[in-house]
């Protein structure tokens, strides 16, 4: 497959998991669709750091450079919401 | 296109570019933290305050949310081709699909607006001192939850005004066509902070319209 026809296969499934997404929030509401809702950003996040972003094709440095950013993220995060679904 | 020579501090063409690379990658990480420290309290509140932040989600417009969603996944994939384009000599197609990204970007901004618009009518949009006449059962809560809502979309929409004013810029640059290899660099680097702005968005779309209560 060549690159457009990847981009456009990209694009396609980014329409597809907004779908799923959306249709999930709307119709079941509740911690569980929240929770696919998600799963659903994330993956949309994926593939356009993957692919649009070109971290596919990145080399190893770049890729440390972006995980530690999601690192960092992930600590920040992480640590506040410890406290408060915990209490 | 080979003859063309690194700046003065770089020993080739190849280490410019990756160097260019880290850069913008590293600025988008500081870009990451700024928009995580939102998320990370919009979360804390989100988790206090479960029944308010549902209710009051319900209130945004889902339609008009994936809308514009539809629009920057779209712009995406207009600047990821319009880098392949410029990447391989293309300048046409490159101009074209760059100016489709920046109507895209627009088209963006202008249903957003009229989003706005519509809460202010109807008593929603808590900033400046304006009156919040919110019809559900915990005013006081939902009121922070619109404060997120304006803080959130507000800071994303500014850099997709950083992100069109430097399209604009690049599309320029691109028409007089003078330095393709440098113009590629920087097609590639500013396509590298729209995605971002995509990528962020996904998130506030998440965050704010889906996790919403029945």
């Amino acid at each position: 497959m060549n690159s457009w026809t990847v981009s456009f296969v990209v694009w396609g499934a980014l329409l597809l998991l907004l779908a799923a997404s959306t249709a999930t929030a709307v119709l079941v509401a509740g911690p569980m669709a929240h929770a696919f809702s998600l799963a659903c950003a994330l993956a949309m996040a994926a593939l356009i750091v993957t692919w649009f972003m070109g971290l596919r094709t990145a080399d190893g440095l770049l890729r440390v450079f972006a995980l530690a950013a999601v690192f960092w993220l992930a600590l920040l995060i992480a640590l506040t919401l410890a406290d408060f679904l915990t209490r | 296109m080979s003859d063309a020579e690194p700046a003065e501090q770089f020993d080739d063409l190849d280490q410019q570019k990756h160097a260019n690379l880290m850069g913008m990658w590293l600025f988008l990480a500081t870009e990451l933290l700024l928009f995580g420290g939102l998320f990370a309290s919009f979360g804390v509140f989100r988790i206090m305050h479960p029944e308010t932040f549902g209710e009051a989600a319900s209130h945004l417009s889902v339609s008009l949310g994936v809308a514009n969603t539809v629009i920057l996944f779209t712009s995406g994939l207009t600047t990821k081709l319009a880098d392949e384009a410029v990447e391989a000599g293309r300048r046409g197609l490159g101009l074209a699909l760059l100016l489709g990204t920046i109507a895209l970007g627009l088209a963006f901004l202008v249903i957003k607006g009229f989003e706005w618009h519509h809460e202010y009518e109807i008593g929603l949009m808590p900033v400046l001192g304006l009156p919040f006449e919110y019809p559900g059962a915990d005013p006081r809560n939902a009121r922070l939850f619109f404060n997120f809502y304006y803080a959130m979309t507000g800071l994303h929409a500014a850099h997709m005004l950083i992100g069109l004013g430097l399209l604009s810029i690049i599309a320029l640059l691109l028409y007089r066509w003078r330095d393709p290899p440098k113009i590629a660099r920087q097609v590639r680097i500013s396509g590298l902070y729209w995605a971002f702005v995509d990528v962020i968005w996904v998130f506030v779309f998440t965050f704010l319209y889906l996790l919403r209560s029945g």
